[in-house]
């Protein structure tokens, strides 16, 4: 059994590789790795696990985000089961106590907003129905406060030598951020009744939030892809009750869109949907800022 | 609408001078009252939403902490050209396992129930039964796992699914065919299953680097039940994997498992007719590597992805073999002899998602004879060669292809055809058509 012997030698050896000083952030979707950059300034390491042209439903627990769940001491995610094909996998097996649910390090934006369409009727032939509401809770900027407020103190939990610096950060950030919000619903009055085709179920915070109208959605069931027959009924749907503008995120498939917006002669907008989904959205500020003005356009 | 109107006209009451003198201020209160309102719309809301919450009442039964639970519905309709029954991979010791092809007409596959939850801030549990067609319950897999070792550490117990080569540790309900490769078949009757401890360490580099080790009973093939103290059988494997850019994503695995087995027997026909008994004690040694890669435009496989996947297995015998006719012909009764065995295998299978639910793929695989070094016919103790037809120089190989069409991310349904030359001197024609469907919890999308 010599070869155990090298194994554990080799073991420690890796072991004792020293920390960043840095507090490692894994964050599951760019908004929430934005989030965590603009509070924890240089005090942090962020990677973010997808972008902005990815399903954060449908990620596969990867090597690579294996391995950087291993090193992280935050988990930075959603929750409300919209990671529930990966996360847990990425939990179980990158043998890291410190992200485990329950544990400081393991934070879910979910657990400090009130989510919305919470189903009453759990059932899967109603598609891929999340038990815990609808999770793309981002995209309602007083959402953004409150986990703001929720991270600033975890940051503060994990790291508190640099508590006073992580309140700083925030207290900053959110004057920005209460500006900005003042300024997007100002402009944003103009979308007050905007009917919209959305693709799927994740612009519906959005929606609420300015009090836009969804007068319908390319996939069937959240979670079914769009079928021929569905865009037919839709399409025929739209002739008596008309849209403005099909609205996807960018990291849905055009196609279905472009079908519909084609021949119901509407517009098809890609909104970046998070940080990363458009030249324009490199932040927070951006990802709104940018939204706002390409749905803006249509109603101009 | 009118409500703001009437907020604004009481404000307008209460300060009747300064409305006409200082519109600016006006409008700065009206921006206030506004902003306020919205602020108390939303608690409100928000307390609308967290009582709708508290009335599902997830937190008040027993049952809340109930398990996860899913269950995999599985079956086929099968058109074979040969007799499954007659199934064999001549050339190789047979594995033991249930590695034919299913049944004639309608079959039911296994039906998989699966329960998993955290134990407690420490352990996680998962079990997981096999009800098959026979009507037997199988216990596949039933297992703890740590939590809270860290350091990159996870200790597992009970029974698992080896975490040697690739599609080893994969469900079958996961595979991209209805069936394993034929290395599988030949070498770990399908899969190796164990009773034992596995050990892994995930390194804590962005490089992904995992180690594992595994101490077992060794009572499934290679190994055999061998009711002795201590350890049977173990293992050892390594992983590598990470991105090359936001569309590709990969993995490479070297792995090594070493059985001792004792009397592992298997029934040959001899050539008179007679069933005989063949029984190997000795060790074996598998190695294994493995590769993987996988497309998705930008890393995202919702419209189209494709996987590339192939494994090499090296499979060594070395030790004796007890020839055994007594229970038949009886005219050598109990022989022993030396027994050795060099033999390899591999496979490679691309699936690529040409379009949203619509899937196809290829594979192919192909064991090596390589060399049997049998004491028995060779140095001539009386059986000779035609004494074990099985193990007749014979290096099988299989073509499949396959389409398949999942609706949703819980229902797949397969049509796959397969040129199978698993046995000497014919190919059977198979074509299975396979549903797969999935009830209840969510599961996990393992790489």
């Amino acid at each position: 059994m010599k070869w155990i012997k090298h194994l554990s030698g080799a073991l420690l050896l890796a072991v004792a590789v020293p920390a960043a000083a840095a507090l490692n952030i894994f964050a599951c979707e760019p908004e929430w790795g934005a989030l965590a950059k603009e509070l924890g300034g240089d005090k942090v390491a962020v990677f973010t696990a997808t972008t902005a042209l990815q399903d954060p439903h449908h990620i596969e627990a990867r090597p690579s985000l294996i391995a950087r769940a291993r090193s992280a001491e935050l988990m930075v995610c959603t929750g409300a089961q919209l990671e529930i094909g990966w996360l847990p996998l990425l939990l179980t097996q990158s043998g890291n106590a410190r992200i485990q649910l329950g544990r400081p390090g393991y934070f879910e934006a979910a657990d400090y907003v009130a989510t919305i369409e919470v189903p009453q009727v759990l059932d899967r032939s109603l598609g891929d129905v999340h038990p815990a509401g609808n999770p793309h809770l981002h995209l309602d900027p007083h959402n953004i406060v409150k986990v703001a407020q929720a991270l600033t103190q975890r940051l503060a939990v994990l790291d508190p030598a640099n508590t006073e610096y992580y309140r700083a950060q925030s207290k900053q950030f959110l004057a920005r951020w209460q500006e900005a919000i003042a300024r997007w619903e100002k402009q944003g009055s103009g979308l007050r009744d905007l009917p919209i085709v959305i693709h799927h179920k994740n612009l519906s915070y959005f929606i609420r939030w300015l009090k836009l109208r969804e007068v319908g959605a390319l996939e069937p069931r959240p979670g079914i892809p769009p079928s021929a027959g569905h865009l037919g009924e839709l399409l025929a749907r739209l002739q008596k009750q008309p849209a403005k503008a099909v609205v996807r995120a960018a990291y849905n498939d055009p196609r279905p869109a472009e079908w519909l917006a084609e021949r119901a002669k509407i517009p098809v907008i890609a909104v970046p949907f998070t940080v990363g989904g458009s030249d324009k959205a490199k932040d927070l500020f951006g990802l709104f800022d940018d939204t706002l003005a390409r749905l803006l356009a249509v109603v101009k | 609408m009118f409500k703001r109107n009437l907020t604004a006209a009481a404000v307008a009451l209460a300060f009747p001078g300064a409305v006409l003198a200082q519109d600016a201020d006006l409008s700065k209160i009206r921006e206030e009252i506004k902003q306020m309102k919205g602020t108390y719309e939303q608690r409100i809301q928000a307390l609308e939403q967290r009582a709708k919450t508290a009335e599902s009442g997830a937190g008040k039964a027993e049952s809340a902490f109930n398990p996860a639970v899913s269950l995999i519905l599985q079956g086929t309709y099968a058109n074979t050209s040969q007799d499954p029954n007659t199934f064999q991979i001549t050339g190789f010791v047979p594995s033991g396992g249930e590695v034919g092809p299913p049944k004639r007409s309608f079959g039911l596959g296994e039906t998989e129930l699966v329960f998993s939850a955290n134990i407690d801030p420490y352990f996680r549990g998962v079990a997981i039964a096999a009800l098959t067609p026979e009507n037997e319950v199988e216990v596949e897999e039933a297992y703890f796992q740590t939590l809270a070792l860290g350091k990159g550490f996870t200790l597992k117990g009970g029974r698992f699914f080896s975490g040697i080569g690739y599609q080893n540790e994969i469900h079958q309900h996961a595979w991209d065919f209805q069936d394993a490769p034929l290395p599988y078949k030949a070498f770990l009757g399908g899969r190796l299953g164990q009773d034992g401890l596995q050990l892994r360490w995930v390194a804590p580099t962005p490089l992904f680097l995992e180690l594992g080790a595994e101490a077992s009973s060794g009572d499934q093939f290679p190994g055999s039940d061998r009711n002795k103290n201590g350890v049977g059988g173990g293992s050892v494997f390594g992983h590598l994997g990470g991105d090359i850019g936001s569309s590709y994503a990969w993995r490479a695995g070297l792995s090594y498992l070493r059985n001792s087995p004792q009397d592992r027997a298997y029934e040959d026909v001899d050539s008179l007719g007679g069933v005989v008994t063949n029984s190997f004690t000795g060790t074996a040694k598998l190695w294994i590597a493995d590769a993987i890669l996988k497309w998705a435009p930008d890393g995202n496989a919702a419209r189209t992805n494709f996987k590339l996947q192939g494994e090499y297995f090296r499979f060594k015998q070395d030790g004796s073999l007890t020839y055994d006719d007594s229970g038949a012909s009886a005219v050598f009764g109990t022989v022993t002899g030396p027994f050795s065995t060099d033999q390899s295998g591999w496979y490679a299978q691309g699936v690529w998602q040409f379009m949203p639910r619509w899937r196809a793929g290829y594979r192919y695989d192909q064991l090596r004879y390589g060399s049997v070094t049998n004491g028995i016919v060779n140095n001539g103790l009386g059986p000779t060669a035609a004494d074990f037809p099985l193990l007749t120089n014979h290096s099988p190989s299989r073509n499949t292809a396959m389409i398949d069409w999942s609706p949703s991310e819980f229902s797949r349904l397969r049509v796959q055809y397969a040129a199978d030359k698993s046995r000497i001197g014919v190919t059977d024609n198979q074509i299975i058509v396979q549903y797969i469907l999935s009830l209840g919890a969510h599961g996990g999308h393992k790489f």
